[in-house]
């Protein structure tokens, strides 16, 4: 089984709609959005919802009011300035339970948190395995990790070819959960100076975890120069351009009509994204 | 007055809305880069950098020569980042999130803190702006220190602009918190849609008034209007789908540079958003 992961740096550059065409072009595979705090893959997939799971992850700390006598001693200890006037910040509070350990009245309680929920749902072009985090909830990267995870083992038990997932922006704690083990990382970027430094960052990230990589260039045509550079800097770096995607009004149109760009027209974008996908499909990760 | 742009989807123009905002102001702003993973601002602003700074969290180093191997730091860890096996202490730093629980609470006393840098935070200035970036360093996880650190930078007696990054988890709750108002920028698009509404969500778990900037405008889609006077949010400003912003956009050009009639409507926004903020404040006292 082979994991693909797609991923950016910066957002918006267009993972969640190339994710969605994949899923109508390849055979064998399970879904995964793996970006859990605005995961989007869902509405262009239309799920059936089949499991739902709590995601229950890290503690907040609960001051008894009656039992504190204000000394004030868990707010200097407390690290994340989650404390204040003697009352902790759920928003703020990393869950560490160091002010419950050191209150001398024991006045303080850790309660694990309800951090948001998980689902395996059916969709029409196989399984997909999701989730949405609770709000302003943290952990992120370990709910990626679950979802990862069960994502893996419906593929197992299903003797799938592919794992094709959709990642989250950035370069942090979710974005490593999402790549780490992976086979291969597709890079979607964009010809703006912005895609191309956040582009070179998530190429770093690559390289630290040692999942080799493939780019993609979306809207390519909105600045060709900086298109070029791109395909230097990637040819310096060793990286394959994949696929040089044109700007075209009709993606946007599929989105709005909640339909894979692929299924929804036929034109060049369409061809591209069906080389890329073959392209993808048969790299052996040499990347 | 503290302002912070975010927007739940990526690539909506946060920072396209936060550059020309902080120029249109021109004087008495602070703008700060939050989106510490992906930093953008600099690419538009091009600033003078003048002091760089590392960001380190403090690790746990433990003196082997006088560890009893009692176990105790490895209970009271909530991140197993620290595990004690017969003889031997193991500290993976990379899961540690600095809270301090293990030197304080070792009952031999034999685990001080050592910093291990995970970022920078950078200050310069464009113009008369003031420009503070996180940074942080590639492999690294934990985003939220790194803008802790450059949100204490923040000076209170200008208008402090904050971008911070797409999502609504932990680093966008740690760049928003505190802010007098928060500028939710989207797109009109079924994912534009959605993600506007969870951070919606989390701007009213934070208790920050906030407004909409429809980014991209022009479309058919009209979800994002209707859900804004639903739930009562105020559209504060439309920047029309039109490629030569877009193409400005893409060579580092800032909306107001490139487009110098939007510097009024920028101000005008700016005056809404203290207009708000002053209702806002008046209604909490």
């Amino acid at each position: 089984m082979k994991e693909i992961v797609v991923l950016s740096g910066k957002g918006g550059t267009g993972k969640t709609t190339i994710v969605a065409s994949f899923a109508a072009l390849a055979k064998n595979k399970v879904l995964c959005d793996c970006d859990v705090d605005a995961a989007d893959l869902h509405l262009l997939l239309k799920p059936k919802m089949k499991e739902t799971h709590e995601f229950r992850s890290g503690q907040t700390a609960i001051i008894d009011e009656k039992l504190c006598t204000s000394c004030g001693l868990c707010e200097e200890v407390c690290r994340f300035e989650a404390i204040k006037d003697y009352k902790p910040d759920p928003t703020a509070c990393e869950g560490c339970g160091f002010c419950w350990r050191v209150c001398p009245e024991n006045a303080i309680t850790m309660e694990e948190n309800l951090a948001g929920h998980w689902y395996i749902s059916e969709t029409k072009y196989g399984p997909l395995v999701h989730a949405r985090l609770g709000i302003a909830q943290e952990n992120s990267g370990k709910l990626v990790n679950v979802v990862r995870q069960n994502a893996r083992s419906i593929g197992q038990k299903e003797g799938l070819e592919y794992i094709i997932t959709d990642g989250p922006p950035g370069i942090g704690c979710p974005v490593i959960s999402s790549l780490s083990g992976a086979n291969l990382a597709l890079l979607v970027t964009e010809p703006t100076l912005s895609g191309m430094h956040d582009l070179e960052r998530v190429i770093g990230v690559c390289r630290h975890f040692g999942v080799p990589a493939l780019v993609c260039i979306n809207k390519y045509d909105l600045n060709e120069d900086n298109t070029c550079q791109i395909e230097r800097y990637c040819l310096e770096q060793g990286i394959e351009v994949a696929a040089k995607l044109p700007f075209d009004n009709i993606v946007t149109e599929s989105l709005i009509n909640g339909i894979p760009v692929v299924e929804y027209c036929r034109g060049s974008i369409v061809q591209q994204l069906e080389t890329l996908w073959s392209k993808i499909s048969e790299n052996k990760g040499g990347g | 007055m503290i302002i912070s742009i975010a927007s739940g989807k990526g690539g909506t123009g946060k920072t396209l809305v936060a550059t020309s905002l902080a120029l249109s102001l021109g004087k008495q702003v602070q703008i700060l880069d939050c989106d510490v993973e992906e930093p953008n601002v600099h690419i538009l602003l091009q600033p003078t950098i003048v002091q760089s700074k590392p960001v380190c969290i403090l690790t746990p180093k433990v003196d082997k020569t006088k560890c009893d191997y009692c176990g105790e730091c490895a209970r009271v860890c909530a991140y197993n980042a620290i595990a004690v096996v017969k003889d031997i202490v193991l500290v993976f730093p990379e899961l540690c999130h600095g809270c301090g629980a293990c030197s304080y609470l070792c009952p031999e006393k034999v685990i001080s803190e050592e910093g291990r840098e995970i970022g920078v935070v950078e200050t310069g200035y464009c113009g008369e702006i003031d420009f503070v970036q996180g940074r942080l360093n590639i492999g690294e996880a934990m985003a939220p220190p790194v803008i802790r650190e450059v949100k204490q930078l923040i000076n209170k007696t200008k208008t402090a602009i904050i971008d911070a990054s797409p999502g609504t988890s932990c680093p966008v709750v740690e760049a928003v918190r505190d802010s007098d108002f928060c500028l939710l920028v989207t797109e009109p698009t079924p994912f534009g849609f959605h993600d506007l509404t969870l951070a919606v969500d989390m701007v009213k778990a934070l208790g920050i008034p906030c407004g909409v900037v429809l980014n991209r405008a022009g479309s058919a889609y009209n979800r994002v209007e209707e859900y804004c006077s639903e739930k009562d949010i105020p559209l504060l400003m439309r920047i029309p789908l039109d490629m030569e912003i877009a193409r400005l956009y893409s060579r580092g050009v800032t909306l107001v540079q490139g487009m110098p009639e939007w510097r009024d409507k920028f101000l005008e926004l700016f005056h809404t958003i203290e207009q708000i903020v002053a209702e806002h404040r008046q209604v909490r006292t």
